[in-house]
């Protein structure tokens, strides 16, 4: 069977894609699901999946190329199936859903194979080889974990995260070894993704370059530079802004933030993390900012899916935590890690960074006492929020050393208004001032 | 005749070979098999297929004897071991055939002879017709399988000394016999000679029959054989086989006592030894271990693009481990990664009466291993549906990790034993456990509710017992 590898539509702005990378090489073979090369969109690196098996046959679009979405960029087939058709057109704008697979013109005899070898040698040695199948990418599609009884029962007695870990079994599905390995493995370095999830403690070096000849210099834009560039205005001039801003004690939290993260073997919360799920119980309460305006029509979501935006040197990209009204705190904190360090890594799936129902930007960590965000359309609102810091507050009557931390909602005044706004922020605030709530 | 080249070459047609020239011709390579037998190997010629046309045989002479029982009255009736023997020839010439129709089906060649390497990629076959080159492109996948193997010092003359290569062709029958080897082999032609009237005694030098099997498995089937007139030794040592004119002679020690036995005839059932010699292996720095061909997990041997399947490659000499052996080279050469072979998930088959299966491990082995186990027994007793057939010997036993319910192995004694063992294969294969087992609704009257007993005895709840 022949597959085309289209560059794929991975958002609704997306209209050209760049290969980065190949990560498999004409020749391998190629099992449906496995991630064959990493594509930059106009928003984050995205890693792309074969739905097809057979051998990467031929790449039509080398590291570096750009092209419109929907261009074949490779070929995967049988090593028997003649490509040279499909290879040889030109590559034809196709549609942008996958091209149904072309099958080889019946020849009767298959076509003459490449004398080089294309397959992977694995030569015994009189030393034992291991055999274990190369591990597969488990996407976890509408949350299923695809994994086997014995190793959900092994994961749940030993207390393995099964979403943590990634499958070796047929089709990529979670089978005992897997969980065994991840439950005698030495535990993933908490620490230090907490620490980059937290503010950081030391101050980065403070060095200004040295002045350069030359007046200025003109940078290409990235592709995701120029699609902030495109994007923000057609939020910014057609969405009305309205912004409302409430200053939050943060001392309950604080406490409890510590006492959760000096629990051993419990993944380590941020603020950010209790902003999320406060954020998340606040837009249950009022559906009327977990909203968007849709024509004539005005979408009101019954889930929180939260986007909360991440800063990368050469832009800033909005992975999405689903369904954050039902998971519990310490989900969404390994979720947000995960997601936060991927997209720093450029390693998101597309699926990871749409659909967001709200989103959330945190500049605490640039010592920013308070900002306001542009919306991302077509979300509804936005959520800005500030440093935690230490200064005198007046309570009842005596002034003493309290933590407050200021957050600034935008929100779409087409799609609602300024009570509304205010309501929520007040939710937002109590579920933060009354922290305990975030947990029950 | 004219040289040949073709992609992959493949050198033996046994279960390992055919199914391996199948699967690379599937996947659009182009084949050639050298075979200096029938297509199908030992298998479908001289082993598994011929064998189990025998104990049908004999199953049915069992039922004439049981006639009685089931309130059938049979008037004079007579079981010629000749026809038998003829039958089975019959049953493993169609399966032969069969091979040789789906050979042509997938446009592989067939070149009658015996294939030696003489390079990595040439394959000289010499047969009657003289000798020719076949050239391998992408890889030569070797399943030259194995063949009796006899005790030191003992000659398989095919006359009073049998190897199983004797017994599927001779018409004749011994009056009385001895099966030097309780393993599958043995102990399924002792069913089959004692149902035709032989006498027949198995010897074995471990410590009980089936060894490979769970204890319980081995202790019931050999008091069946012995209830069934036959004298079963076990932890006998055969010190000397002595063929005569029309006896043979063996000598054996027991715990220490010599003793001298006498029978028509010896059949040599000590295990099967890797087909390896006049290859060519040496010459091209092929390793091999313990007279087996080493292999990695795509069944690829020490030197690239040389692949072996099968018995020659170790591990359970079993047609169906040859099976996948042959699939994970072909797709391993078509450039596909197909999952490696699970040999801890290999089904143990044998066909006496009643017949013994297992998969996974002995209660004693997962003992040993220091797993805490909770094991469940049913025996066919308490089966309806054995009761209905009246076939009621032997049990299920299940043998599971008492902490996770995980199945680590399932031992069968009973009717259809080898058929019943599947659907704790598929169970394994899916790491099932105990409860999706007994949450799996088994239709009733089954033989396969023992399945669903023996798993519910393991957490202690069996209805039926």
């Amino acid at each position: 069977m022949i597959t085309k590898v289209l560059m794929p539509k991975l958002s609704d702005a997306m209209e050209t894609g760049k290969v980065i990378k190949w990560l498999k090489k004409e020749g391998d073979a190629i099992k449906g699901g496995d991630v064959i090369a990493e594509i930059e969109t106009d928003k984050a690196n995205v890693e792309i999946e074969a739905f097809g098996s057979g051998v990467l046959r031929k790449i039509v679009v080398g590291e570096g190329g750009q092209v419109p979405v929907g261009d074949m960029i490779g070929v995967i087939a049988d090593p028997a199936d003649d490509i040279g058709a499909v290879a040889a057109a030109p590559a034809a704008p196709a549609p942008a859903a996958a091209a149904p697979p072309a099958r080889a013109a019946d020849t009767p005899a298959p076509a003459p194979l490449p004398a080089m070898e294309s397959y992977r040698s694995v030569p015994a040695t009189n030393t034992v080889v291991p055999i274990t199948a190369s591990p597969v990418q488990a996407p976890a599609r509408d949350g299923r974990v695809k994994a086997s009884p014995l190793a959900r029962k092994i994961a749940a007695q030993s207390g393995v995260d099964l979403r943590l870990l990634q499958g070796t079994g047929p089709g990529g599905r979670i089978v005992r070894r897997d969980v065994e390995s991840a439950a005698t493995a030495p535990r993933p370095a908490a620490a230090p993704a907490a620490a980059a999830a937290a503010p950081p403690a030391a101050r980065p070096q403070f060095v200004i370059s040295s002045r350069t000849d030359a007046e200025y210099e003109d940078r290409a834009l990235s592709p995701m530079r120029a699609t902030i560039a495109k994007r923000m205005p057609l939020s910014k001039a057609p969405v009305p802004h309205f912004y409302v801003t409430s200053e939050v004690s943060m001392d309950r939290a604080w406490t409890l933030r510590a006492e959760l993260n000096g629990l051993e073997g419990q993944p380590k919360i941020s603020v950010t993390d209790m902003v999320i799920r406060a954020c998340a119980l606040a837009l249950l309460k009022n559906p009327g900012v977990n909203a968007q305006l849709q024509g004539d029509k005005l979408r009101i979501f019954h889930r929180a899916h939260i986007g909360v935006a991440v800063a990368l040197d050469e832009g800033l990209i909005t992975p999405v935590l689903r369904d954050c009204d039902v998971k519990p705190l310490a989900q969404i904190a390994m979720e947000a890690r995960d997601l936060a360090e991927r997209a720093r890594g450029g390693k998101l799936r597309a699926q990871e960074f749409s659909g967001a129902t709200f989103s959330i930007s945190n500049l605490g960590m640039y010592d920013v006492e308070e900002f306001s965000a542009i919306i991302n359309p077509p979300e509804g609102a936005i959520l800005a929020v500030g440093s935690v810091v230490e200064r005198p507050v007046v309570d009842n009557g005596q002034i003493r050393v309290g933590r407050r931390m200021k957050m600034t909602i935008s929100c779409d005044h087409r799609a609602m208004d300024g009570a509304m706004g205010a309501r929520f922020l007040q939710d937002v605030k109590r579920l933060l001032e009354e922290p305990l709530r975030l947990l029950v | 005749m004219a040289n040949q080249s073709f992609d992959v070459v493949v050198v033996g047609s046994g279960p390992g070979g055919y199914v391996a020239a199948i699967r690379c011709a599937q996947l659009g390579l182009s084949v050639g098999v050298a075979e200096d037998d029938r297509p199908g190997g030992v298998c479908l010629n001289w082993g598994c297929i011929p064998t189990k046309a025998l104990l049908r045989n004999a199953e049915i002479v069992g039922l004439f004897h049981r006639a009685e029982e089931f309130g059938i009255t049979v008037g004079d009736w007579k079981a010629d071991y000749a026809q038998a023997i003829q039958r089975s020839r019959r049953v493993a010439d169609r399966m032969a055939k069969g091979v040789e129709f789906l050979f042509r089906k997938n446009k592989i060649t067939l070149v009658p002879g015996s294939g030696t390497l003489k390079s990595k990629s040439v394959i000289e076959v010499k047969g009657k017709e003289g000798a020719q080159t076949l050239e391998a492109r992408r890889a030569v996948i070797l399943a030259t399988g194995s063949e009796p193997k006899s005790l030191p010092g003992v000659t398989i003359d095919e006359q009073g000394v049998i190897s199983s290569n004797g017994a599927v062709r001779t018409e004749a029958r011994p009056a009385s016999l001895i099966v030097i080897g309780a393993g599958a082999v043995g102990m399924e032609f002792a069913d089959v000679y004692r149902a035709y009237g032989v006498e027949v005694t198995v010897l074995e030098a471990l410590p009980r029959v089936l060894p490979v099997e769970d204890e319980e498995a081995s202790a019931q089937i050999a008091r069946l054989f012995t209830r069934r007139g036959m004298t079963v030794r076990t932890g006998v040592k055969v010190v000397k086989v002595a063929p005569a004119a029309d006896q043979v002679m063996v000598e054996i020690d027991a715990e220490g006592k010599r003793e001298s036995l006498t029978a028509s005839q010896v059949l040599m059932a000590v295990g099967r030894a890797a087909r390896t010699k006049n290859l060519g292996l040496e010459a091209l720095g092929v390793s091999m271990e313990r007279g087996f061909v080493t292999v990695g997990p795509t069944m690829e041997t020490s030197v690239k693009g040389i692949f072996a399947v099968g018995d020659m490659a170790g591990r359970q000499m079993l047609a169906h481990k040859a099976m996948a052996e042959g699939v994970v080279a072909a797709e391993t050469i078509a450039g596909r990664s197909p999952h490696p072979v699970d040999y801890g998930n290999v089904p143990s088959c044998t066909y006496c009466r009643p017949q013994v299966a297992s998969i996974g491990i002995s209660e004693a082995a997962a003992k040993a291993d220091g797993r805490e186990v909770s094991v469940g027994r049913f025996p066919f007793t308490a089966n309806g549906k054995a009761v209905a057939l009246g076939e009621t010997e032997g049990f299920l036993k299940v043998v599971a990790d008492k902490r996770t319910g995980e199945i680590l192995g399932v031992h069968i004694v009973g009717p259809e034993a080898t058929e019943l063992i599947h659907e704790f294969a598929v169970g394994r294969t899916l790491e099932a456990t105990l409860e999706e087992i007994i949450h799996t609704i088994h239709a009733h009257p089954t033989l396969s509710e023992a399945s669903l007993e023996a798993t519910l005895a393991a957490l202690g709840q069996a209805i039926h017992i």
